[in-house]
Parts: C-alpha cells; structure tokens; sequence
C-alpha cells in the first residue's frame, strides 16, 4: 500500500465486480445433487458388492445408469473446480499467478470430467 | 508466494521482567505485547508482575494500574470503560476482545495481551485502524432515500421493520470480529470483513432505505462479499453477544432473492 494513496483509494479499489452470486448458488446447488448423487452411487456399489465384471459392466448400460453415471462425473467436476477456485482466490496474491492457476484448474478438472464420461459412453455403448 | 516464517524484524523477543514489590500477597503475571516504532527494535513480550488484590476486576483496569504504577510506556487505546466504545479491543488470552468487559477472574492463568491480529501496530497495543474505517465509509453507513423527506415529520417505521435492525445496529465497530477472520487476515486488502458487513446489512434490513439495489450492487464482487467461508469466528468474538456471520448470510440470501 503506496503512503500517498488515501485509505478510502485503496477500499473502493476497482469497484465491485457485480458478480460472484452466480458462483455462490451454483457451489450450493451442486453440493445438494453431489450429496444425492453419491448416496445413489454408493448404494448401487454396495448392491452390486460380489458381482462379476459382465454384471457390471450391463450394470452400466442400463440407461437410467449411464445418464446419472454421467450427471454424477459432471456435477462432481464443476463443484470441484468451483471449490478450488476459491482456494486458489483466498491464497494467490498476484493477478498473473492467480489468473495462470484459474486457467490450469479448469483445464485440468475438463479434462478429468471429460476423461471420466468418456469412460462411461464406451462402456455403456459397448466396443 | 506465501511466506512461512516472520521477517527478521517481525520476531517477537522475550521482553523485562517487573517485579511486584516486595510483599505483594497475589500475584499475577501479564504479559504485554510491546513495539515501538521509533527504536529499531524487534517487537517483544514484557512480564509484570500485577497486584491482584490492589487491582480493578477487569483486564482494562490491570493496564491501567500498569501504565500508571509500574511502566508509563505501555500504549494502548481506552476510553469509555463498559463497553460501548470498542476503543480497547485487543487479542486477551488468544482471543479479541474488549478489555474493558472481560474480567482478570475470565482469564485462565497468565494474563497475555496482544493487539489486534493481522493488523499493521502503531506502537504497543495500538493498531491501525485506517483500512478498517475506509471499508466502513466504502459502504456509506447512512440512510439513503429516492423520495423527499416527508414534510414535518420523521421517516416512520413499523414495530416489526424496526425489530429487523435489532442486533445489527449495537456494532461498536472495534473490530473484534473482523480480525479474528482468516479470510480478513489473507485479503482485508479487498475482503470487507465480517463488521464491516453487519454494518452493510444494517442499511439492507432497514426499511426506510431505498438504494438497497445499488448496496447489493456494490458488495456483489467474490472478494467484497463471497470471502466469508462461514469460518464463524467473528460470532465467537463478538462482545456484544452479535452474529455477524448470520448478517452475512443474509446479504448473501438477498444476492440470491433478487436473481430468482
């Protein structure tokens, strides 16, 4: 902080950003299908507990499986990066670091997300 | 990057020891956190041994017996001793509070003092307070109208729009709260702070203001707003017995209220 800035500069700083609401609700929302989602998932895997891997692999195909397979892998990804995010905001500093580790993070929770229902579609439509 | 060790001159030395005299029946250690920006000298610890028994009930009144008996250097900021100034706030025993309403008896053995966490210290107990106050005056703490006053009278208010304001409009501002918030310790640079919010909600749940829109407008930004991860220490501290992280919660529901 510059002595010859006035502390009301530095508070107004650039204004608001008129955003983050969006943000906020998403992370909740998608907490709440999170929650809904893996207790389905973990159920199904205890149900499914000493089953070979044809059963499994029908287990997948059922559409119902497959589209919540795939809501699950997507939901979960986005709450991920929306998550770290605001680690990564709390503790950067610098505008390029931050800006850099913003771009990786999403980058890298696409390409997991992507990887994962990918792996789903395969297996759900055989080959 | 984030540094994991204090600056050289940050580090906090053991500091003197003052003995009580001699034939003092309770004792009771009080350990003051001391700087001084004129001598170059490391900030550190000084030990004085209190009269208990010759002393006030509360913390506030033990600085004063110090500064005035025993060591006239102690600095720290008091004045209206029952806690309705918010002046002496500080760090007692690992949490904020006012020295003027916790008692000597309140605090488990030795007594420490600190001034208030993550704060730039103008010297001893005493903390700058410049960023803190900018951010209040940043939310304009005043009640904003569109229409004229009404002639001859004052802007009326029902019993129940004016119970909504009741536990928001008792903040002292001695920013207890908002230094004992981690978010507030890594970003107050662009985090407003847990009083400073209660404050912004005040103006939000009053009725008779009618720029609520342009006050959510201005706290809607990730950092202003969305830096309370509902840590919940600010209601912790608070010495009026306030919630400033249920005020938050609000504002944050009235962000959500007026996009669905």
């Amino acid at each position: 902080m510059s002595k010859f800035r006035t502390p009301i500069a530095t508070a107004r700083g650039l204004g608001s950003a008129r955003s983050g609401a969006r943000h906020w609700m998403h992370q909740r929302v998608t907490a709440v299908i999170n929650l809904l989602l893996l207790l389905w998932f973990a159920g199904s895997v205890v149900s499914l507990a000493g089953a070979g891997y044809a059963d499994i692999i029908w287990w997948v195909r059922d559409p119902i499986v497959t589209v919540l397979l795939v809501l699950l892998i997507a939901n979960l990804f986005y709450h991920i990066r929306l998550g770290l995010q605001v680690v990564i905001e709390d503790y950067v500093k610098s505008d390029g670091t931050k800006a850099l580790s913003l771009i990786l993070l999403t980058m890298v929770t696409l390409v997991l997300a992507l990887l994962g229902i990918v792996s789903v579609l395969k297996v759900s439509f055989g080959g | 990057m984030a540094k994991f060790a204090l600056p050289k001159n940050s580090k906090v030395k053991k500091g003197k020891y003052v003995a009580a005299p001699e034939g003092t029946k309770t004792i009771r250690k009080v350990h003051i956190y001391r700087w001084n920006p004129d001598d170059g000298e490391n900030p550190r610890m000084d030990t004085y041994e209190l009269d208990v028994e010759k002393c006030g009930p509360m913390v506030l009144d033990a600085l004063i017996k110090i500064k005035n008996e025993m060591d006239t250097t102690v600095t720290f900021r008091r004045s209206c001793r029952e806690g309705v100034c918010g002046s002496c706030a500080m760090n007692i025993n690992g949490s904020n509070t006012l020295a003027c309403t916790m008692a000597l008896d309140e605090a488990k053995g030795d007594v420490v003092i600190h001034p208030l966490p993550h704060m730039p210290v103008v010297k001893d107990l005493v903390p700058d307070m410049s960023n803190f106050y900018a951010q209040y005056e940043s939310i304009e703490p005043w009640l904003q109208t569109k229409s004229p006053d009404p002639a001859g009278q004052e802007r009326l208010q029902s019993h129940e729009d004016r119970v909504k304001i009741d536990g928001l409009y008792e903040c002292i501002l001695c920013a207890c709260c908002s230094t004992a918030c981690p978010s507030y310790w890594w970003n107050s640079d662009r985090y407003l702070g847990p009083a400073v919010l209660l404050q912004a909600y005040r103006w939000l749940a009053d009725s008779r203001d009618e720029m609520k829109g342009e006050r959510l407008d201005n706290l809607e930004d990730p950092f202003r707003l969305y830096r309370c991860h509902t840590i919940m220490n600010c209601t912790n501290v608070c010495p009026k017995g306030l919630n400033p992280a249920k005020a938050i919660a609000e504002i944050k529901k009235m962000m959500v209220e007026r996009q669905i």
